[in-house]
């Protein structure tokens, strides 16, 4: 088989399976149970270390 | 030890500049070496003369927060001067197209030689620099941790700058690679290539020295915007210089994969450097401005997991009806109409983020632009996929309907948020206790918002009419009009669009004296808070 059509093969298969899992994995990921208290204080980085404390 | 080195690669530098500048081929490339050889000159007397000079003290000036904040400022102040360069460019440009006498025919100031110049000057010099300085002042704070290497952060300031130098004079001098948004010469792209291997290593370097256990969904965006900028660069300049004494060099991609290179970078310039990295700035500065956390943080991941998985597929909408398989057209119209989603996610988010303090839109100008930035985020990101379908297509391509759009995009979303942060960042940098004057700032809104839908609205009724015009036929299939015709019919248009320009660019000028005002820490005399009377 030529590389082109070979690469395209695996492009459209198992290629595109993977990224289909990877991202649905990263919405599963994102829900899981827990994660909003954790969240929560993430989106509030930007209101501490105004200045550089050491 | 070090010295000599720097002394002894400042030094070869210019040697190798001077060669350059006498055996070059082309004006371009030999005024490019000369530029080089003043830089090299100029950095070999600064480094001579450091020991002689004070060292930088840990205070990093005014308003000190111990983060690096000196190459910040030297970045709001390029970012300002490149956008008053970039936006008079356009302004010039538009009136050219009017009124084409302006052209002067002289090869130097011909539209085709100025029209990349005012591109790379919004997007590169304005853009970019406000995207590298904020991203320097973000992930310092966001991450409770200096920006890591030191020096290296300088250089890849003043690096960037020679980039847009030696770029502008190429440009205008004739040097050019003809690819839209990549159009500087193959040395110029070497050389932006180290220099943005340098911002990298400055990012990565910060991030993993952080103090906060998480990485902000901001710096995300940033890391996105500088690794697939690096990508996109490297593979769309991909080229051969004819030789090493000239700016002429082939393209290693030929015929249509020319073209789906070329709309893949460029696609992706707009999705990873005027997308990706804006909202990087948008899920800082709004936060900030309206002092609430992100509206969801969850939403945040979850579209920008999906703005990174999905747009890098719709470049073939630039090339709808021409010889690129029928099926990649498709693709790139499909991947295009389901960006939509993570697009308005984004807006979802920043818009929601006000939930609760709607009413600071009334007391603060500088929420109102940063707002109204995320709106026209939100009308460029819906007009978009609407353009990427086929049917549209065929009536929008090569029109001034797509310059309009580009233009809500530029103005509205990267122009108004660049703005928003400048008004945060000046007060807070030059240790100011508020801005000069918000009513300026006012003004400088309503001058860009009136601005911006004088150009889009006169671009969208030209557009349209033009692929109208393109398409009539008569009764007997013959087309109606000729070239000349839409060129005559859109006079009208072009000046309102023009005039637009003007109004957008004396916002920018308003802005630059009320932000030299503050940053010498003065209150405009109406504004100064009254003395309280003693009762």
């Amino acid at each position: 088989m030529d590389t082109y059509s070979l690469l395209r093969g695996f492009a459209d298969s198992w290629a595109l399976l993977a990224m289909f899992l990877i991202f649905v994995g990263i919405i599963v990921w994102t829900f899981r149970p827990g994660s909003r208290a954790k969240h929560d204080d993430i989106a509030r980085i930007p209101f501490r270390n105004d200045r550089l404390e050491d | 030890m070090v010295t000599g080195l720097k002394l002894s690669i400042y030094g070869l530098i210019a040697i190798f500049a001077a060669m350059a500048a006498n055996w070059g081929h082309d004006l371009a490339y030999r005024v490019n070496a000369l530029v080089v050889l003043a830089a090299a000159a100029i950095a070999f007397w600064w480094t001579m003369t450091r020991e002689a000079r004070p060292a930088d003290g840990p205070t990093d000036g005014p308003g000190a927060s111990g983060y690096m904040d000196d190459v910040v400022r030297a970045g709001v102040i390029a970012t300002v001067i490149w956008g008053i360069v970039g936006f008079a460019a356009g302004t010039y440009i538009a009136f050219q197209l009017a009124f084409p006498v302006l052209n002067w025919d002289l090869p130097w100031t011909s539209f085709g030689r100025l029209r990349p110049l005012h591109t790379s000057a919004v997007i590169f010099a304005f853009g970019g620099n406000a995207l590298i300085c904020t991203s320097f002042y973000i992930v310092q704070r966001t991450c409770a941790a200096r920006l890591w290497g030191g020096n290296l952060a300088w250089y890849v300031f003043w690096g960037y700058q020679l980039v847009i130098v030696l770029a502008a004079t190429s440009y205008v001098l004739g040097g050019s690679e003809s690819k839209e948004y990549a159009e500087p010469a193959w040395h110029i792209d070497l050389l932006l290539t180290v220099v943005w291997v340098g911002y990298l290593a400055v990012f990565m370097g910060t991030l993993i020295r952080r103090k906060e256990p998480h990485i902000y969904v901001a710096n995300w965006f940033f890391l996105s915007f500088i690794v697939t900028v690096a990508m996109l660069h490297v593979v769309r300049n991909a080229s051969v210089p004819v030789s090493i004494w000239g700016s002429t060099s082939y393209s290693a991609f030929a015929g249509v994969q020319d073209a789906l290179t070329q709309w893949w970078y460029g696609h992706n310039a707009v999705g990873f450097f005027l997308t990706a990295g804006f909202l990087g700035m948008m899920y800082y500065f709004v936060p900030k401005q309206c002092e609430r956390p992100v509206y969801s943080y969850r939403l945040s991941i979850i579209h920008f997991w999906a703005l990174i998985f999905l747009y890098i597929w719709a470049g073939p909408h630039h090339l709808h009806y021409t010889a690129l398989p029928d099926w990649a057209q498709t693709l790139g119209m499909v991947f295009s109409i389901i960006l939509w989603m993570p697009s308005w996610g984004g807006m979802i988010n920043g818009l929601m983020t006000l939930q609760g303090a709607w009413d600071k839109l009334r007391t603060d100008p500088v929420l109102r632009m940063l707002v109204v930035s995320v709106g026209f985020y939100g009308m460029a990101t819906f007009e978009g996929p609407m353009m990427s379908i086929k049917a549209v297509n065929s009536l929008s391509h090569y029109t001034d309907w797509t310059i309009g759009h580009v233009h809500s995009g530029a103005l509205g979303w990267n122009g108004m948020i660049t703005f928003g942060a400048l008004y945060f960042l000046v007060p807070r940098l030059w240790g100011a206790a508020r801005l000069y004057s918000l009513s300026l700032v006012s003004w400088h809104f309503w001058l860009a918002t009136i601005g911006i839908v004088l150009y889009a609205a006169s671009m969208w009724v030209t557009g349209i009419m033009e692929g109208l015009m393109w398409r009539e036929t008569d009764a007997h299939g013959f087309l109606v009009n000729s070239f000349a015709d839409t060129v005559a019919a859109k006079m009208p248009m072009y000046v309102v669009r023009a005039l637009g320009g003007v109004l957008y660019i004396t916002g920018a000028l308003i802005m630059v004296w009320n932000l030299w005002q503050t940053a010498k820490g003065r209150v405009r005399g109406s504004e100064a808070p009254a003395a309280v009377a003693a009762e």
